[in-house]
Formats: structure tokens, C-alpha cells, sequence
């Protein structure tokens, strides 16, 4: 049984915020809201190597989110920039060009087209070199900054603007969303999890965690998307919930390849959370899609019947 | 000094080690691939205190070494062709970054077809991305430059990167006598890499290559890039100088050959000015009165060097290495934008593109472009682009087709 042990209680996490306050992306952003969290582990000592997506509006000139650095790269290979970032550092503090209090952690940030599409290779070597980095994907399962667009994270019968509903596909998307998870977790770094917002303790936790391996530290972060997903922005904390409670994202982490689920949700049916949703709705209106939310749904449980 | 015989690969090497870099993100491709297998070695013998790191990509390579720069390491890599293009968006953004790093480019002709050869269509497709391009006509000249590289890039009034260019084959395989400057020398002519303004560190942090909203800062920057590499004519001579004045050899931005009395003058660049000399050497032996001029930088453009050297000639030939397909040579083009208010301008200029691929140019060939230039400034029109290809070539490419097409007939 997966036990917390640095963050108990919600009054453990740290009040100070290092995310600061007045950023140009939407509201009810739900990938916004795990950086935050995120960062109260993480610091201000740090430096964010951006891929092309919403979260490079963090950084427009004059303006930045962060007390620490940030170098935007391009769509395809931030954790290239990570690597070397992370190689200069080294080489610089060995040859006493930079004191070694001085170091800061390597955080790559890059959306669901980046991380799962075009960066993949940049992440595989990254990983494959064993690069001593943290990267966090913030997954709104589409490419969001250019207008929600299908992505290999989109998942099966969500609309999209590249995957419409029509006559030919009426359930939209036929493609099953990739499993980044496993992918990364095929190159064994020390530390993968997958993390929700509205579990903050067991976001905390992981991040706390992760801070022990030297290594690749690979994040999975569901982003709600009210803008992209259609739902007021108001709501995306309880679509954040849902997505956990109806097991559609699990919680869990793999260390050195060991998977661990860190919740175990009661699993309520599907429709629940795919009905507060947009990009769903076509599966109820104007007739319900019973076969499309029925492959929906037992893709879930057989999910979890390998995975508990 | 005692000389000694190597590779372009192994000079572009060596330029990298006296260099003193901190490191080198490396990926293989023909014909560049020997420079960075001797880095490779250097590296893990501790000859060269550098970090060597094998990427997954051309792409993923200039983004770790743009990314280092910034944080403050000095930087080398080198590439070819295809990978240049692979890399090509990272170019424009580690000028834009100010990132004062030094890339070897080993040309190559680019696919398709594909092909291992030489022509700068690779080198000239990146002379818009705010690097800074040497190109190097000899082995000696491809290990000096790298050192005015990085003089050069690091300068404040500059802070760009550069490429510094040699042909794959005819330079990066040929052997010629080096002499390897002296690491003491080197370490007076260029000062370690000790930026103020760059870093990633906790108590100094920066925000680099950040979104802008609109065209009034976005344009703001890349002027700032345009008139950093127009700082770099200045700064080259002062470089040039300084390095003749440690190691007794001279680089200015084009060289001129055998252009005292010279009515028509040959542009070339790059080794192919090597084959260039020699036909101008067997044109005067003729009595014709022709030079050359190797464009040595070019970017910083050097108009005013180039409108020097062709002031009052009768007429002008650029013989390009590269194709621009429907519009012809690249660097006819430029020369002939800063030619056109040069009063005591060239009558004719003449477009000519060979060696392409690894092509050859022929003595023939030669003769024929001092005769079509020559004929030109009597008339006072110009030519071209003309495609040169010999009759042995066509020869040689009507039996591969012959050869292709087989016994197979098309019966749709």
C-alpha cells in the first residue's frame, strides 16, 4: 500500500508561491494549476526549459511567472536544451567558473503535442543519456495553443478540430490515446508519475519523492482544459476529480520501472465525467452512442484489471 | 613551427582544441564525422578538458549547444548538410539568443538526389539565420578561422554565432601541411569565455528567448542581430591583425588573387578558389589579364571589400557552387545588390553555377567562363546563370540513363 510520508496533511504545502500570479493563459487552466503545485516542491531555483505550447505564454517579454530562469527552445527539443543546460552547469561548477551553491535544477515544460509528437526522440535520448532533469508534461490531450487540434494524447471519441464528428466518424477521434507512461517508462529512468491537481498531497509527494533520484524525473500532469475540452472554467476542478474517479487517469509512479498505483478510485462509470465535457457531447446528442461510450468504458476496466 | 600533414576534419579538430571549448554535442554525418570521432578521443584521454555528449539529432544537438552557450560554456559542434537543415530552426534561435558558439559546417550537396559531395547549397541555405559564415579555402585556414571564431563571436559588440565552412571531399578528406599554433599563443589571442550577461544560476536568473507580443519588439531584436553582425567587419580586421601579428598569417574578409592589373575577375569561394587560382594562373600564362576573388566572410556581407575589388574591372564572373533553381547562383545575386551603386561599376557580370555535388570544373570549363566574361565586357552584357556541363559529362550521364532505363518499356 503506497503511503504519503512527507505530505500528510493539506497544511503541509507550502503556502509560498513560486508561480506568480497574472499569467496571459486561460482561466481554469488545469496544467497551470499542477506547475503551481509543482513548484512548491521545486523553488525558485530552477530553470525551465520551455517547448513550444499555452505554457510559453508564461514568458512574454517584459513579463515572466518565475523568480528562477527560462529559456524557451523549440517544439521538438527542449529536453535537448535541458541536456545542455544541465551539461554546462556541470562543467562549469567542476571547473570552479560557477560555485556549486549556485546550481539550479532542469525542469523541461512542454504540452501534450511536444512531449507525446514531436520532442519524443529528444526525450528518448534525454533519457537514454540519463540526464539528471525533471520534466513535466501538462496534458490537455490535444495541440490546445493552436485552437485544440488532434494529438496522439487526444483520446478515443473526443472532438477535436482536426477530428470532427460527422458521418464517417461519428465518434470523432478513432485513435486511442498513447501511452506515454509506458513508453517512457521502456527507457527505466528512476522516477515516472503521473499527477492530478486535485490530488495535491499525492502531487506533492511525488515531487518530494522524485527530488531523491538522480535521473531522469519524468511528470505526467492532467490538465483540465475548459477552453479546449468546452466546459465553464469554473468547472475544472471537478473534471480534474472525475477524470481520476472514473479511472480515466490513474495516479501512480514507477520507480526504476516499478509501477505503483497511488490511488485506487472506486471507479464511477464513464459518462460522469465525459458528460460535463464539449468535446463529448456529440456521444450524447442528439442520439447517446452506447457502442462509443461502451468501448470507453471497457477500456478503463481493463486497464485496471491488469493494473490492481 | 613545424608543420605537419592533415585533414580539413583534423584541422577543424584541432581549431576546437586550442580553442579550449567547455562542449561539444556531436552527431555523425558524412564527410563531418572525423572531426568530432577526434574530439571523441581527445576528450576521453583528457586532452581537451571538454564535455563530449553523443545527441539524438542534428535538432536536438544545436539546441544543447546553443543551450550551453548560454549558460555560459564556450560551445563547439560540427555538421553536414542534411543535418544543418535538421538543425536549421535552432539556428535562428541561437542568434537570436545571442549565443556566441562556433559550428563547423562540412558541405555538402543536399537531397535530392542524395548525395555525399560538395556544393554550398547547404551552407548558403543558413546565411539568413544571424550566424556569422567564414568559409575556408585550406586545411590551415580552417583551423585559423575557427580561432577568429570564437575572437570574433565572443566580442561584445557581436555576441553571434558563427559558421565556419569547408568543402567536404576536396578539404575535409585532402591532406595538406598544417601548422598548429602554439596553446600558449592561442590562450593570449583568445581570452576565456567569461560572459557577464549569460547564465542559469540561483542568484542570477534569467528569461531567454521569450514570447514577444507584436512586431515593435520582435523587430527590435533582429535589428539588434543585424547590426551586431555588421559590427563584425570591424571586429574581424581587428581580429585579422591581432592574429597576423601572433601568428604571422593574415585572413581578411576576401582575398584577392592576381588582381593588380586583372581587367576580369573571376568570384569564387571556398576550396573551388584553390582550382579557381590555378586557372587564372593558365589564363595569364595565355596573356589574359584575369583575376580572382575569394569571398572569405560572408556574412557579415563585405560590400564595400567586394565594391573595392571590382571597381573599374571590365567584367565580373561569380562562379556559383550552389543553384537557387529558377533564379539562378546565390551569390551573384548579392554581389551584383552591391556592385549597383558603384559608379566605376564592372560593365557585364556573368552568372555561372558548377560544381555542384562534387562536379567537376574542368581547365575547360575555366576557359570557357574567362571567354564568355571577357566577350561580355566588350559587350556590356552580361550572362547567365549558365549551367556548366561538359560534353564528357553529358557522355558519362547519357550512359547511366542508357543504363537506367534497361530493357523496361512502359506499355500504360
Amino acid at each position: 500500500m503506497w503511503q504519503r510520508e512527507t505530505f500528510k496533511k493539506i497544511k503541509q504545502i507550502p503556502r509560498d508561491e513560486h508561480v506568480l500570479p497574472g499569467t496571459a493563459l486561460c482561466a481554469g487552466c488545469g496544467g497551470l494549476e499542477a506547475l503551481r503545485l509543482a513548484a512548491k516542491v521545486l523553488g525558485d531555483h530552477v530553470v525551465y526549459v520551455n517547448a513550444a505550447g499555452c505554457f510559453t505564454m508564461l514568458a512574454a517579454y517584459p513579463y515572466t511567472s518565475f523568480k528562477g530562469s527560462w529559456l524557451y527552445t523549440t517544439m521538438g527539443s527542449a529536453p535537448a536544451g535541458a541536456q545542455g543546460i544541465r551539461d554546462a552547469l556541470d562543467v562549469l561548477i567542476g571547473k570552479g567558473r560557477v560555485p556549486k551553491d549556485e546550481d539550479v535544477k532542469v525542469i523541461v515544460l512542454g504540452g501534450d503535442g511536444s512531449t507525446y509528437d514531436m520532442a519524443l526522440s529528444s526525450t528518448s535520448g534525454a533519457m537514454n543519456r540519463k540526464l539528471d532533469f525533471y520534466y513535466i508534461c501538462y496534458d490537455n490531450e490535444a495541440y490546445g495553443n493552436t485552437g485544440m487540434q488532434l494529438s496522439p494524447a487526444t483520446p478515443f471519441a473526443a472532438r477535436t478540430a482536426t477530428s470532427p464528428c460527422g458521418l464517417q466518424h461519428p465518434a470523432a477521434t478513432i485513435q486511442e490515446k498513447k501511452d506515454i507512461f509506458e513508453i517512457w517508462r521502456a527507457h527505466r529512468p528512476p522516477y515516472i508519475a503521473t499527477v492530478a491537481p486535485r490530488y495535491p498531497l499525492d502531487l506533492e509527494e511525488k515531487f518530494a519523492r522524485a527530488a531523491a533520484f538522480t535521473g531522469p524525473k519524468m511528470f505526467l500532469a492532467l490538465a483540465a482544459c475548459p477552453t479546449g475540452w468546452l466546459y465553464d472554467p469554473g468547472a475544472t476542478p471537478e473534471v480534474a476529480k472525475l477524470a481520476v474517479e472514473t479511472g480515466l487517469w490513474p495516479l501512480k509512479e514507477a520507480i526504476n520501472g516499478v509501477v505503483t498505483h497511488t490511488y485506487i478510485p472506486k471507479r464511477k462509470p464513464v459518462e460522469a465525467y465525459l458528460q460535463l465535457q464539449g468535446r463529448f457531447r456529440h456521444l450524447f446528442e442528439p442520439t447517446v452512442q452506447t457502442e462509443a461510450i461502451r468501448h470507453i468504458q471497457e477500456q478503463v476496466d481493463a486497464y485496471w484489471r491488469q493494473a490492481t | 613551427m613545424d608543420s605537419q600533414m592533415m585533414t580539413g576534419n583534423l584541422a577543424a579538430a584541432w581549431g576546437a582544441r586550442l580553442a579550449d571549448v567547455d562542449y561539444i554535442p556531436a552527431f555523425p554525418i558524412t564527410p563531418q564525422t572525423e572531426i568530432v570521432e577526434a574530439l571523441a578521443k581527445w576528450c576521453e584521454r583528457g586532452e581537451l578538458a571538454a564535455r563530449f555528449v553523443s545527441m539524438d539529432s542534428e535538432h536536438s544537438m544545436m539546441t544543447a549547444a546553443g543551450a550551453a552557450e548560454v549558460t555560459g560554456a564556450r560551445v563547439f559542434t560540427a555538421t553536414s548538410s542534411q543535418g544543418l537543415l535538421h538543425a536549421f530552426e535552432v539556428l535562428y534561435s541561437i542568434s537570436g539568443w545571442r549565443a556566441p558558439l562556433v559550428l563547423v559546417n562540412v558541405s555538402r550537396a543536399l537531397a535530392a538526389p542524395i548525395t555525399l559531395e560538395s556544393d554550398h547549397n547547404d551552407v548558403l541555405a543558413a546565411r539568413d539565420a544571424g550566424f556569422l559564415q567564414i568559409h575556408a579555402e585550406t586545411c590551415q585556414e580552417v583551423l585559423d578561422s575557427i580561432l577568429m571564431a570564437y575572437r570574433i563571436a565572443e566580442d561584445e559588440r557581436v555576441m553571434l554565432p558563427v559558421i565556419v565552412n569547408l568543402d567536404g571531399f576536396t578539404l575535409s578528406f585532402t591532406r595538406e601541411p598544417v601548422t598548429v599554433p602554439d596553446p600558449d599563443t592561442v590562450r593570449r589571442y583568445l581570452p576565456p569565455f567569461r560572459p557577464s550577461h549569460l547564465g542559469f544560476t540561483a542568484s542570477s536568473p534569467h528569461a531567454l528567448g521569450v514570447a514577444v507580443i507584436g512586431g515593435t519588439p520582435y523587430a527590435y531584436f533582429r535589428h539588434q542581430v543585424h547590426l551586431a553582425a555588421q559590427n563584425a567587419l570591424d571586429v574581424h580586421r581587428e581580429a585579422a591583425e591581432s592574429f597576423q601579428a601572433l601568428f604571422g598569417r593574415r585572413y581578411d574578409l576576401v582575398e584577392g588573387y592576381r588582381l593588380d592589373d586583372a581587367e576580369d575577375v573571376l568570384v569564387m569561394t571556398n576550396a573551388g578558389a584553390s582550382t579557381g587560382k590555378a586557372a587564372v594562373d593558365l589564363a595569364r600564362a595565355q596573356g589574359k589579364r584575369v583575376g580572382l576573388l575569394r569571398l572569405r566572410v560572408i556574412r557579415p556581407w563585405p560590400a564595400e571589400a567586394i565594391r573595392q575589388a571590382l571597381r573599374g574591372r571590365r567584367a565580373v564572373a561569380v562562379l556559383d557552387q550552389n543553384l537557387a533553381p529558377g533564379q539562378g547562383g546565390i551569390l551573384y545575386q548579392e554581389v551584383a545588390a552591391c556592385v549597383y551603386h558603384e559608379t566605376a561599376r564592372p560593365r557585364a557580370l556573368c552568372s555561372f553555377i558548377g560544381g555542384l555535388g562534387g562536379q567537376n570544373l574542368s581547365a575547360g570549363e575555366f576557359h570557357a567562363v574567362f571567354e564568355q566574361t571577357a566577350q561580355a565586357g566588350v559587350t556590356g552584357r552580361g550572362c547567365g546563370p549558365v549551367l556548366l556541363y561538359s560534353a564528357e559529362e553529358h557522355r558519362e550521364m547519357t550512359q547511366l540513363q542508357m543504363v537506367a532505363a534497361g530493357s523496361v518499356k512502359r506499355e500504360w
